[in-house]
């Protein structure tokens, strides 16, 4: 059934780049602009997106109830007690990976379209039938990539399965960005990573310590309305999602100090 | 390479990491991308020159073919100079006739 939802897979290829902590805060953020949002953790084997957003102790039904048709599909959502525009489809149980299909998931999918504007798909890492699954009832993607060599690779692998499965548009959130290494040379620059796999940047999300805070919490930045930079740089990549013109700042390339500017002149590329 | 690193060569001193990076990811994506053994490759070469020389004479001394990627596009590229034709139309063999 076609309907106007956005369904969007959050996908990497690694773990451990912040796909969950992404979805976590971009299902908040587009909660508190009014839009009806559903996220679902994909992550049969290794589920945390409960966790991230403080609803792990609500869990009463999972998707696999809502397949095996023992349980209605509003009975398994969990809807979030301060933000009532997010719900969470939890994981099932991780034997579910035994039987589970794409058509399985497309299910589920569908499902969640009749009700929400937004489907966040919380991808679990690797390329293999968890992933297969996802990508299948999917129809736009965010690839999470951090500046480190493996993650790039790994995240360019995920955009050509992407492609090949007809998934578009494919966006790129750089995440874990330290704004500081980047002028110094130590660590690959924002252009470096788009320029490598060619994407379009949907945001970058800088390294702060208020999101391990949060996840201690259970509340993602995006809930309390914070103003750290992490919590900033998702608001921001939620109203760009929403088709608001917020312009990207490269970190690397602010300050006008004379000290910013030479950093910034010994970042030219001579060829 | 950027300033910083002409700088650090003139110096004796190592390149920044994130050079480094970017080269290693490069090579190792270009690689990843077109999942083609170099044997493979050269197995590939030697079969289109073969088919190619059926029909035109060719320079295989010249002749080259290679994998380019850009924009995540990867191209089989083939750069064969042509020296002569080996296929006469009939028309041709009329002319050389009369």
């Amino acid at each position: 059934m076609e309907t106007n939802t956005r369904i969007i897979l959050i996908c990497s290829g690694k773990g451990g780049v912040g796909k969950t902590t992404l979805t976590a805060n971009l299902g908040i953020a587009l909660a508190r602009q009014g839009v009806c949002t559903a996220v679902l953790d994909a992550d049969f084997g290794l589920r945390n997106l409960d966790l991230l957003l403080g609803l792990e102790n609500r869990i009463v039904y999972t998707a696999q109830e809502v397949l095996e048709e023992t349980c209605r599909l509003d009975q398994a959502l969990v809807k979030h007690k301060q933000e009532p525009n997010l719900s969470l489809m939890p994981a099932g149980n991780p034997r579910m990976l035994d039987w589970l299909k794409p058509k399985d998931m497309q299910r589920i999918v569908d499902m969640l379209s009749e009700k929400f504007d937004y489907v966040l798909i919380d991808c679990p890492a690797g390329v293999e039938d968890g992933f297969r699954n996802a990508v299948a009832a999917s129809k736009e993607a965010i690839v999470v990539t951090n500046p480190e060599v493996s993650a790039v690779r790994d995240a360019d692998r995920v955009i050509g399965l992407l492609n090949t499965h007809g998934v578009k548009p494919v966006q790129l959130v750089l995440n874990r960005v330290r704004p500081k290494m980047i002028a110094s040379q130590e660590m690959l620059s924002v252009d470096d990573v788009t320029d490598i796999l060619a994407l379009p940047l949907l945001g970058l999300v800088i390294e702060d310590e208020q999101v391990i805070v949060s996840t201690n919490r259970g509340e993602p930045l995006t809930l309390t309305g914070g103003n750290s930079p992490a919590a900033r740089c998702y608001s921001n990549i939620a109203r760009r999602l929403q088709g608001e013109e917020i312009p990207l700042i490269d970190p690397s390339k602010q300050g006008s100090g004379v000290r910013d500017k030479l950093k910034r002149l010994m970042q030219t590329k001579i060829f | 390479m950027t300033l910083r690193d002409i700088i650090f060569k003139l110096l004796g001193r190592q390149k920044t990491s994130a050079s480094t990076a970017r080269e290693r990811l490069q090579l190792v994506l270009a690689h990843d991308r077109c999942d083609l053994s170099p044997e493979l490759l050269d197995q590939m070469r030697r079969e289109i020159l073969d088919v190619v020389a059926k029909y035109v004479e060719i320079d295989i001394e010249e002749g080259a073919v290679s994998l380019e990627t850009e924009d995540r596009m990867t191209a089989l590229v083939a750069n064969l100079p042509i020296k002569r034709s080996l296929v006469t139309t009939s028309s041709d063999n009329d002319e050389t006739a009369s």
